[in-house]
This record gives C-alpha cells, structure tokens and sequence, in this order.
C-alpha cells in the first residue's frame, strides 16, 4: 500500500477530502462575517446563534409546518435575516459612528441572549433533523464512502460562495455597497438610500449563517450551542484571510477546512487549536491577513 | 457597638450549636442545598428537572421530619469549581445547610466535596460520572448515587467483548473522563482476549466527527467505541450513521449514553447501540409509577439521575428521622446500615468510600418498530449484578478503605 | 515673560480645584477603606474576597484598555498561568502562600512579555484576534500538561501559613490578605497612570503618531503597560487560587476572556475605579441570580446586560455618574 506521510494513501485522500468539505463550510460562514466586517465594519459576534438560529428555524418549519428541506433552505436564511435586518436597524445602527468595539460587544450580547433564551426552550441535548430523502446514501469512491449529501454541502457552499463574490465584487450593486461605505454621503447624494443599502446586507450577511446552519442541520445535532464553539474558528478564518475580504474569506475557509482536517489524522488533540497557531504565524507576517490590504 | 454585639452572639450561638450537633435536627430546620449547571452544557443531565425530583422527595416525606421542616435552596454552579467552592462554603458557614444534593460537572463535585469534607453536612452525588469522586478522592462526607464510569465502560465493554467484539477502535474526548473511560475499556478489552487497534482524542466540543469516524472505518475494528460525552456523543453517533458504519459490519458502543442523548438522537438514528444504565423509567412498576408523577410535573420521563437525586433524598430523610440528627457523621452512619429499597433500586447498599452499590443494566436501544412513544426507548438486555458492577474495593485508592 | 494678574488668578485658581478635586478623591478612596475593612463582618467573606480578586483582573484588563486603548482577548491567559503555579507549588511543594503567590506573578509577567512582544505592533481588531490566538493556545497547553489536572482542575490547594505563622484557613485573616494584595495592585495602577509614564499613555491612546513624532518609543510604552496589566492579572489569579483552593480550566477559558470585558464595560472603561465596581455588580448579580428562582435566565440576562450598556449607559456605571456629577455640580 502507497503510504502518505505514515497514512495509506487511500485514508490520506479521503482526510483530504472531508476537509474540503468542512473548508466549504467554513467558507460559507466567514463569507458572511466578512460582508458585515467589509462593509459595515461591524464584529459579528452573533454570527454563530444566527447560525444556530437558521438550523432551529429549518427544525421548526419541518416540525410544526411540515415544510420540507428543499423550502427551508430558502425560507429559513429569509426568516433568520429578516431578523437580522430588524436588529440592524434598531440597534446596530444607533452605534456606527463609535468604536468599532462596541458592535463587538453589542453582538456578543445578542448572542448570549438568543443561545440563552433556545436553551430554555428546547434544552441542550439537541433535535434530529432527518437527511433529505433525495440524498440519503452515498457513494463508494473507492477509496472512502462518501454521503451523498456531504458532497451536496460542498458543492451548494462553493456555488453559493462564488455566486455572492461575483455579486459584491462584479456587478453594479456590488459596487453600490463598497462606495456606500468607504463615502456614505457622496452616495446619498447620488441619491442612493445608504442606510437601507447597509441594513440589507447586515440581513444578507445573517442570511448567509443561517443558510449554513440549514445545511448543517441534517448532519449534526440541532442544539442551541452548536454556533458557540465554530465562532471564533471561524473568526480565525477570516482574520487570517484578511479582515472584509471576499475572496480572502473563501479561500482561506477551504484551506483551513484542510489544514483542521490533517491536524484530525496527525495530532486530533490540538484540531480545535492549530487554526490559531496558523493565525499567529499569518499575522506576524501579514498583519493584514493573507488577502488583506495594509492601513 | 453593635456590630461586637453581633459577631459575639455569632460566636456564642456557634459554640452552642456545635456542642449539641450530635444529637439534633440544628437550626430546627434540615436544610438542603441543590447545585447543578442549571443553564450550561450539563442542563438536561440534572438542572431544573432534578430539582424538581428533589422536591417531590421532599413533599413525598411529608415535608417535615421529626415536625422540623426541610427547606430546599438551589443553584446554578455554572459548570465553574470556583462558584461551587464558595456556594456550598457559604452555605456551610451562613445557610447552615446540611445535604447537598445534585452536583454534575467533576470539577464541580470535587471542589464541593473538598468543601464538605469534615464539615457537619453531607454531599449526595447524582450527576457526576468520574469514578475518582469514591476512588482518590473519596471524603467521609458524600455519598456517589447513581452510577460511575466503571460499570458503564467495563459492562459495555465485556458485553460487547463476549458476543465476539474482539478489535475495538476508540473515540476519545481529550478530557479526564473521556481518559479513565479509555483505560478502564482497555483493561477490560485486554482482559478478556481482545485488543484496541487504535485510539483518536478529540477535543471536547466538536463539530464535525467525520474525519474520526473515517478513521475508524479504516482501521478494521469490529467495534467503534465512543468514550466522550453528551453533544459529543451525539454528533458521534449521527455521523457514524450517515457514513453506514453498521452497514459496513462494525458495531457503535456508546460509554457514557444518557437516556436524554437517546431521545435528542431517536430510535431511527440510534437503534441497536448497546448501553449501560443505573436505572431504567420503564425497567419495573415502582418505577413506571414513579416516573409517571415525575412525568407529570415535568413533561419529560426522568433520566438514571433524576431518580438517584429522589432515592438518595429519601434515603437521607429516612435517616433523620430515624437517628433525630442532620450530622454527616451519624446519618451517614445510618445510611450506610440500612439497605436502599425503592423505586430506584433494590437492595442497593452504601459502601465505606462512599459508593452506593446496586444493580446496573444492560440496555440496547429499540428499533423503530419495537418503540411505542417518544420515550419508549430501551429495552434491558440483562441485569448487572450490584456485586461485580462497580470499582473493587480491593483496586481501590481510597483513603477510607480499610486495607 | 511676566504673568498678568488675572492669569496668575486663573492659575492659582485651577490650581486651587486641582486641589479640591484630589481631596475629594482621598476622602473618596478613605471611604471605599473603611467598608473594605469592616465588609468582612456584614457580607459573606468568601464572596467578598472573590469579588476582590476579580476586581483586581478587571482594574488590570482596564489598565491596557482604558489607558491604552488596546482589546485585550487574551487576559484568562495571565489569570489561570498565575492560578496553576501558585496552586502547583503550594501543592507540591508546600512554600508559603506569599511565596507561591509571587512566583505566579512572575511566571503570568514572563508569560506577558512574550504575549506582548508578538502582538503590540498590531491594533484594533488584530491585537484582539492575536491575544486571543496565543490564550488559545495556552488553553491548549494547561488541558494537554498533567500537573492541571485536566478539567477536574487542580484541586484541594492549601491555604497555608502566611509569612509561616499567620493561619490562611481563618476567612479573616484571609480577607485581610486578600484586601492588601489588592491594595497594593490598585495603589501600582494609580502611580502608573498619575506617573509621566501615565501620561504619555494618555498622549499615545488620544494621537499616536503624534507620540511618535514626539520622539516617543510608542511600542516600548504599550508593551510596559500591557506587561504591568499581565503581572497583576496574574496576581489576581495567583491570590483567587489560594482562596478558592483550586485552579481551573474555567480561568484559561476564553469565556473569562469576554468576562472580564463586561465587567470592565459595566463599570466604565477608563476610570479608576469602574472595573471594581463592575466587577461588584457583575459577581453580585450573576451570584444572586444562580441562587433564585431565574438560576436558568442568568446567561440572557447577562446578554441584556452587555446590550443596555451598550446602548444606553456607554460610559459604565462610574462614567455615567461622573458625567451626571459634572453636569449637575459644577
């Protein structure tokens, strides 16, 4: 048998490629972070409930409204950020021109009380939410068994992924968002509605954690703590990347899903650490993260 | 002035008191104190419902005992040892409390029973799952109710071992507990003519289990063992289920499976899985007619700790009443000379490192067809008998031990 | 150049409610003395050593964010190195508490230099993100060492004999301990920021390449602060482990981390005495809530918290008063 750095090969490809899968998750949560931070320059700290949030409401629309997946994965992003666009306009809002801490500590906030309020509701063990009848099973690839529904994951995060880079970075509205924020009067001047513009991306933003919590919700337990845990790696992930970088944000999500996949196989015990490890090293070196620009 | 005046009296009132401890019910009240994560992680092991057993063994005593009147305090120990240290120290030193019910987390129980010990008030230990607590660190002032990892890995693990599980591959949480777990499997695997082909420890609360259960899928094993815990264990056994590890001929062994992990998972995602348990709702009538009450004033069916946190209270208020004293000491005493028999277990006995000694259960998890509710989720494969069941006293390391 | 009367006036003047203002302050702090001293005999003294303690991780946290403007993510970090070696060399090698106390100072202020060396060029956000990465780390570190314990944490640490003779087991005597160490923290803040060093802090915080162009090494200035702000961290961490008789995980934790923020936050980033003060209400609260009948409510609460002061009381509770003071009696 080829052998890999210890590991048969086979084992090796198939660590390669659960990586890339958890990569394009990452990807899909620090897009959205890095939307907020790039043009709101708001700290997203609720990112996480949010996602936790988009997987509750997929549990709920099943269960109380016998909605299905295919509909929740629409309805659940719109429902989570409608609420997101509510607590842009009523609370972000009022504290743009301080600190940037603040946004920081305001969204931890939030985020303290909606895992709060869900654990009273629902406990902490957690619900099941069944995996779509369409893409149960899977698939033997030779060398691993691979989940229909696990490649689904990566290739919707990656369509999504693109779809909203090309959006914020290619198109008219795009360009809307990245003036509005670097020059708000001059757009509302233009006549352009800046402060609506702001708080639909927030929304979109929170939308984008709730669609990952949608995806999410057929593999993992559907628990209010599920977003507490992934939120500073993915804050990692996108401080490594590069604060407000689109492309940043993807990239570096996929690379970390790798880098965290290999640490599983070699040294599982630090899984949960090397991402910061990297982050040290990225940001001695560029202190504006991979596909940052400097001050 | 005054002020003198009041810590005299204090000072009097406590040499008083002390004086007559032995012998009476003090402060004319049995005062008990229930601490457990109430909003944490540990929630729905003890947290609100078990104080709701708590108060229905209370109101099932009658409320009173020798016409004193026992009153219940609670609270939440945030899964922090700095908060149950100084909850119990105050409510040894202000509340005058004298039974401490509940405690869950290890760190938890440790630090509120390094505070118990040598103290006039006792510990009764429901939520924790460290076989430590009677073993090094074992006090004269507490007593571990419900069940410990040593039966859990060691009837799980020979069970498993004996149907022909000889290769076991083990998933470990990269904590204390998901440690002794893994080396109390592995002497029992060993023990028994079987070997552990390889072990992965992950850190505690993650996400994504695929890259260990992949892992484990190559390895061989006939049995993947999960030595982790709660939300760990869940999203264990989900992924294990998405990536078909029953259909490719391995079997899942859960070491530290509660009933409320079972029922966030259901019977279709965790049929099958093998288990061990202190106590069963449905296991016989005293306990089908108990959890029905339970059941009622809480809409959920109680887990092995809830109905240890209402049989060690009962056991407790039985031994007031009988010696008319709330000491450690004495009522200590007392529980340990009569035999527990309830609802939770029957002919259960208190041994001197402070383990309740009584039958454990292997249970399997229904199949889809077999479970009739929500709740109807195991059935008991065979009786562990109380006396092979827990740490020997002979392996003990126990102070208290007499040798 | 001579001075004219009115100015000379004007001086002597500002010099004058100079003057009036630092007595006001010393019968301020003479007052907050005396409850100090006679707390012990109306609240629960555990309860208040504890809150002395944090107070003194709050006042130091507030030393790099008030003064220097920087978020510190990474202040557990200091808190639990200081509470493991002095539980770990009470434990195992039975040295008296104050002995065991400075070494857990030193090895958080070592631990401080490194932290600092590699993060004090970053600001804002990255400054944040970096400490917190190396606290991360050290979390990682104290899980994985067996000298911790693991998450059943470092149990059963003696209190010892202070100084060899002075029995720690009596609450009192304690208190008393206590109550000094974090007088002598408090008193350190003070003289560093009413210090010249102080005040090219301020300078720094307020216009920092103007700092620069004054000649001024900014670097060298944060980092002496962010040192200072580690070592009583520390202290805080190396005294709470002698009270509690433990050390835990809990302190390593970045929870502790964000803990520390809010209580920074609610009191009044900046001021001298808002972190003790923050620190009061938060422990007061979250100690309150844990024994009624909202035990379960205590994490949305705290949420609630953390979002009214955002939005309404910005300065904390010491900085409002002061706003209100200035407004209503001037």
């Amino acid at each position: 048998m080829t052998m890999i750095f210890g590991v048969p090969a086979a084992a090796f490809f198939g660590q390669l490629l659960l990586g890339l899968i958890n990569g394009a998750f990452y990807a899909l949560l620090s897009l959205g972070l890095a939307i907020i931070f790039g043009l709101l320059k708001i700290i997203n700290f609720a990112h996480g409930a949010q996602y936790m949030l988009g997987a509750f409401a997929a549990y709920l629309l099943l269960n109380l409204l016998g909605i299905n997946y295919w509909a929740a994965l629409f309805l659940a992003p719109l429902i989570v950020g409608i609420i997101g666009a509510l607590i842009e306009r009523y609370l972000l809002r009022r504290i743009t021109h301080i600190d940037h801490i603040y946004g920081l500590l305001l969204t931890f906030g939030l985020a303290l009380i909606i895992q709060g309020l869900f654990t009273n509701l629902f406990g902490v063990s957690g619900n099941r939410y069944p995996v779509p009848s369409e893409l149960s099973g899977g698939i033997n690839l030779g060398f691993m068994f691979l989940p229909f529904y696990r490649g689904w994951i990566v290739a919707i995060a990656v369509v999504v992924c693109i779809a909203v880079w090309f959006l914020i970075e290619k198109t008219k509205l795009g360009g809307y968002l990245r003036a509005g924020t670097e020059n708000p009067a001059l757009m509302q001047a233009f006549g352009i509605n800046v402060p609506l513009l702001v708080t639909l991306t927030y929304g979109f933003g929170v939308a984008l954690a709730a669609f990952a919590g949608v995806l999410a919700a057929p593999i993992y337990s559907v628990a209010p703590g599920m977003g507490a845990n992934l939120l500073i790696v993915v804050f990692a992930v996108v401080v490594i990347g590069g604060m407000g970088s689109i492309m940043g944000a993807i990239v570096t999500g996929l690379a970390m899903g790798i880098v965290e996949g290999l640490t599983k196989v070699y040294y599982p015990e630090a899984s949960n650490t090397v991402i910061f490890l990297v982050m040290i090293f990225v940001l001695l070196l560029r202190p504006a993260g991979l596909f940052g620009k400097e001050a | 002035m005054k002020l003198i005046k009041k810590v005299l009296t204090a000072a009097v009132a406590t040499a008083m008191t002390a004086g007559a401890a032995q012998a009476a019910i003090t402060d004319n009240e049995v005062r008990i104190g229930y601490l457990a994560d109430m909003s944490g992680t540990y929630r729905d092991l003890a947290g609100p419902n078990g104080l709701e057993a708590l108060r229905m063994a209370v109101e099932d005593f009658g409320g009173t005992v020798k016409g004193k009147k026992v009153v219940v305090m609670s609270a939440d120990d945030r899964n922090s040892p700095d908060v149950a240290s100084s909850t119990v120290r105050q409510w040894l030193d202000s509340d005058k409390v004298d039974m401490v019910a509940g405690l869950v987390a290890s760190s938890v129980t440790i630090a509120a029973t390094k505070v118990l010990n040598g103290s006039d008030a006792i510990g009764l230990v429901n939520g924790s799952a460290a076989s430590s607590i009677t073993n090094e660190h074992c006090t004269p002032n507490h007593i571990h109710w419900a069940y410990d990892t040593y039966p859990l890995a060691n009837s799980t693990a020979s069970a498993i071992v004996a149907e022909g599980g000889k290769s076991w591959f083990l998933v470990t949480a990269d904590y204390a507990f998901g440690h002794s777990l893994e080396n109390d499997v592995r002497t029992v695997v060993e023990r028994e003519g079987g070997k552990i082909v390889d072990t992965v420890r992950h850190p505690l609360a993650t996400s994504d289990f695929s890259s260990y259960i992949l892992q484990a899928q190559a390895s061989g094993a006939q049995v993947v063992g999960f030595a982790n815990a709660g939300g760990d264990t869940v999203n264990s056994v989900i992924t294990a289920g998405e990536f078909g590890l029953a259909q490719s001929g391995q079997t899942v062994a859960a070491l530290l499976f509660f009933l409320t992990d079972v029922h966030a998972l259901g019977v279709q995602t965790a049929q099958g899985i093998q288990l061990v348990t202190g106590w069963y709702w449905d296991k016989d009538k005293d306990a089908r007619a108990w959890s029905d009450k339970f059941y009622k004033r809480t809409n959920a069916r109680p887990s092995m700790v809830h109905a240890g946190i209402y049989s060690s209270t009962m056991h407790y208020l039985k031994a007031v009443e009988a010696t008319g004293s709330d000491n450690a000491k004495v009522v200590r005493a007392e529980m340990a000379k009569n035999k527990v028999n309830d609802m939770f277990t029957k002919g259960g006995y208190i041994r001197e490192d402070g383990r309740m000694v009584h039958d454990m259960y292997l249970a399997q998890v229904k199949t889809p067809a077999e479970s009739k509710n929500e709740w109807d989720l195991y059935k008991i494969v065979r009786t562990i008998p109380a006396d092979g069941a827990f740490r020997p006293l002979s392996e003990s390391k126990c102070s208290l031990v007499k040798k | 150049m001579a001075m004219t009367e009115t100015t000379k006036a004007r001086v002597s003047a500002v010099q004058e409610s100079k003057k009036a203002a630092n007595r006001r302050r010393i019968m301020i702090y003479l007052a907050l003395l005396a409850v100090a001293l006679i707390a012990p005999f109306l609240a629960y003294p555990v309860f208040l050593m504890k809150i002395l303690c944090f107070a003194l991780f709050a006042c130091a946290f507030n030393l790099v964010l008030g003064y220097t403007g920087l978020l510190s993510f990474g202040h557990a970090a200091f808190l639990a190195t200081g509470g493991y070696f002095t539980g770990y060399l009470l434990s195992q090698h039975a040295v008296t508490p104050e002995v065991g106390i400075l070494v857990g100072t030193l090895a958080a202020i070592i631990l401080g230099t490194f932290f600092g060396l590699l993060s004090i060029r970053r600001q804002g956000i990255y400054f944040a993100m970096i400490t917190l990465a190396l606290a991360q780390l050290v979390f990682f570190f104290y899980l994985q060492a067996d000298f911790t314990g693991g998450e059943d944490g470092m149990q059963g640490v003696p209190r010892g004999y202070l100084f060899g003779f002075i029995d720690l087991e009596n609450n009192l005597s304690m208190y008393y301990f206590v109550l000094a160490v974090f007088l002598i923290g408090f008193m350190l803040i003070q003289r560093t920021i009413h210090s010249p060093f102080g005040q090219v802090l301020k300078a720094i915080r307020e216009n920092e390449p103007r700092a620069t162009s004054l000649g001024y090494n900014v670097d060298a200035y944060k980092l002496v602060a962010f040192v200072i702000s580690a070592g009583l961290a520390g202290l805080a961490g190396s005294t709470k482990t002698v009270v509690f008789q433990l050390a835990s995980l809990n302190d390593a934790h970045w929870h502790m981390s964000g803990e520390v923020i809010l209580m920074t936050l609610v009191g009044g980033v900046g001021t001298l005495v808002g972190p003790i003060v923050g620190a009061t209400f938060v422990l007061t609260l979250t100690h309150q809530l844990a024994q009624s009948a909202l035990g379960d409510w205590v994490n949305v609460i705290l949420g609630v918290v953390f979002v009214a002061c955002v939005m309404a009381f910005r300065a904390g509770i010491v900085g409002e008063l002061q706003k209100f003071a200035k407004k209503n009696f001037k």
